[in-house]
């Protein structure tokens, strides 16, 4: 009897094992096969010309592969989202650990989270239709997709990742840390300001990067609205081409085995390298701000 | 640990294999060539197997340069090509012992459109050509508004673009500023929706919402693309080496019948006058 039990356990323990070893495999695989189809296209370009390279005419002859303007159309976009949702998303996370009331607060963080259950495309779709023909009007552009449009589309999605774990981040500050700063004479407010933040500043951080990570990895919604033109952005309201955009773009027309191809595979994995990058510097700061709390 | 990491790897490796040797597949026809002509061959691959199941038809993307060159080492029996063969690539026929032989499967024509509103009442070539490389920027320049023109373009790999940068373009490049969209869809609904916007697409994406220019002084319908009149138009190629035999005979006649020419329209091309 005992034999059996403990045989079910092992068999139980096992396949929570595989289902978790899962994801490992898929991760691996992915990066295996990025690489795989990625890396031919050095064969034909060195890398400084691939990452530093002002004009991306993939099927001209001569072709060219720079993707400078792709790598910055990315960042430009996420810069801007990250400019409005920050302050945004901080303070609402500040606003509903700190001064709302219980019954508030629960209908904001629901509230909240519902935001991130929208499709990507839904999003696009309003940028399309709604936003991008008002921005045009309001600023007088020829055109209203623009890299503004994505902002701001992106800052939306962005700023559920941020209010949410800048949130946990504040209220799992210590209580102690507070009551002491009430003992010593502080108001609320100057808690807030200079004790309260400031210790959960390395979790507002990682929540921080997490939703610059949201807004560079978006693709549906830049597609749709970003306007698409490869040039190196110089304002807000021109549009640009981020390199999300450009391989959802490309991909299904590009001949397979072509050095087009292999050019979407290498610009797939300098986004994997910099999504990886900005993933890690989160749980570094995340495990910063765990110890120091 | 190892072992499993290893299984893992391992696993990733054969999966990568697989796929590859799948996709080949020994076809009794292997069809080839140009992404244009593409969708017609696939689609219409599709409904030819399910009316003949002893028929397998393997289609290829490529295009039309690599569709011609595997018909000339043999590799394929049918190369669909958007473009009628270089010489070169006929001396090279010659040389393998090889007859081409085009059969046209449909007609191709892309209409330039502009917003509603636009003044414009037609283009010649050298015009398009001018605003699409950068040379003019403002519709002023072109009796119009004085208005900053909006430049929307098909992503570069795509068959419409291609078409457009063959015939108007002939090879040179569009600006970078210009708006690479994903469909005609898409350069339609921004065509509609912004004033200073020119574009191109597929006629069967004309509407009310937008204005299809005169190019030359000839309107795009599908007559004056039927006939070839209208200037940004081409025929599609299906090229075989001799006359077309067995399967290929087949599949070809299917093209031009009627459900076939269907096919064709559904794709977004013209059926053949």
């Amino acid at each position: 009897m005992k034999g059996k039990q403990l045989l079910k356990e092992k068999v139980i323990k096992n396949i929570f094992l595989l289902s978790s070893l899962t994801s490992i495999f898929f991760l691996i695989g992915i990066t295996i096969i990025l690489f795989k189809e990625g890396l031919p296209l050095f064969q034909e370009i060195n890398l400084k010309e691939f990452l530093w390279g002002k004009s991306w005419y993939p099927t001209y002859e001569p072709a060219e592969f720079g993707i400078l303007p792709l790598i910055l159309g990315s960042l430009w976009i996420t810069l801007g989202a990250l400019i409005i949702a920050v302050p945004l998303g901080v303070s609402t996370a500040i606003y509903i650990s700190e001064m709302a009331n219980p019954k508030v607060r629960d209908f904001l963080k629901s509230s909240i989270e519902l935001l991130t259950g929208i499709p990507s495309v839904i999003y696009g779709f309003l940028g399309m239709v709604l936003l991008g023909p008002w921005l045009q009007k309001l600023f007088n552009l020829p055109v209203g997709l623009c890299s503004l449009t994505a902002s701001l589309l992106l800052a939306l999605m962005a700023i559920p990742t941020i209010t949410s774990l800048s949130e946990e981040a504040l209220f799992s500050v210590p209580k102690d840390y507070k009551e002491a700063s009430y003992a010593l004479g502080a108001t609320r407010w100057e808690t807030i300001i200079k004790v309260t933040v400031p210790a959960a500043l390395s979790g507002i951080g990682s929540a921080v990067i997490l939703g610059m990570g949201r807004a560079i990895g978006e693709t549906m919604t830049v597609l749709m609205v970003a306007g698409g033109a490869a040039v190196i952005p110089r304002s807000f309201l021109q549009p640009v081409r981020p390199m999300t955009a450009t391989i959802a773009l490309e991909m299904g027309e590009a001949v397979v085995g072509s050095h087009h191809y292999y050019a979407l595979f290498a610009i797939a994995c300098v986004l994997f390298v910099l999504s990886l990058t900005l993933n890690l510097t989160a749980d570094y700061f995340l495990i910063k701000f765990r110890r120091t709390s | 640990m190892k072992r499993i990491t290893r299984t893992l790897l391992l696993t990733c490796l054969v999966l990568t294999l697989i796929v590859p040797i799948s996709q080949a597949g020994v076809g009794q026809l292997v069809v080839q060539g140009s992404t244009t002509v593409l969708p017609i061959a696939q689609a219409a691959a599709e409904v030819f197997m399910q009316n003949n199941p002893q028929a397998n038809i393997s289609v290829r993307g490529g295009g039309s340069g690599n569709g011609i060159a595997a018909l000339i080492e043999g590799t394929c029996d049918i190369a669909d090509a958007s473009r009628p063969m270089k010489v070169k690539e006929i001396l090279l026929c010659q040389k393998k012992g090889i007859s081409p032989v085009p059969h046209i499967v449909a007609m191709d024509g892309i209409a330039v459109i502009v917003h509603s509103s636009n003044p414009i009442q037609g283009l010649n070539m050298e015009q398009i050509k001018d605003i699409y490389t950068g040379k003019l920027t403002n519709w002023k320049e072109l009796g119009g508004r004085d208005q900053k023109i909006v430049v929307v373009s098909r992503d570069s790999a795509s068959g419409t673009f291609e078409t457009f940068n063959e015939i108007v373009l002939k090879g040179e490049k569009v600006i970078p500023e210009a708006l690479a969209q994903a469909s005609n869809k898409t350069v339609a609904t921004i065509v509609a929706t912004t004033k200073g916007a020119i574009g191109y697409v597929g006629l069967g994406y004309l509407s009310e919402t937008i204005k299809a220019l005169p190019v030359n002084g000839i309107a795009p319908e599908r007559e004056t693309v039927g006939s070839g009149k209208y200037p940004i138009s081409r025929p599609l190629y299906m090229y075989t080496n001799g006359a077309p035999q067995e399967v290929a005979k087949d599949f070809i006649d299917f093209i031009w019948s009627e459900e076939g020419q269907k096919i064709v329209e559904e794709q977004g091309f013209v059926s053949l006058p």
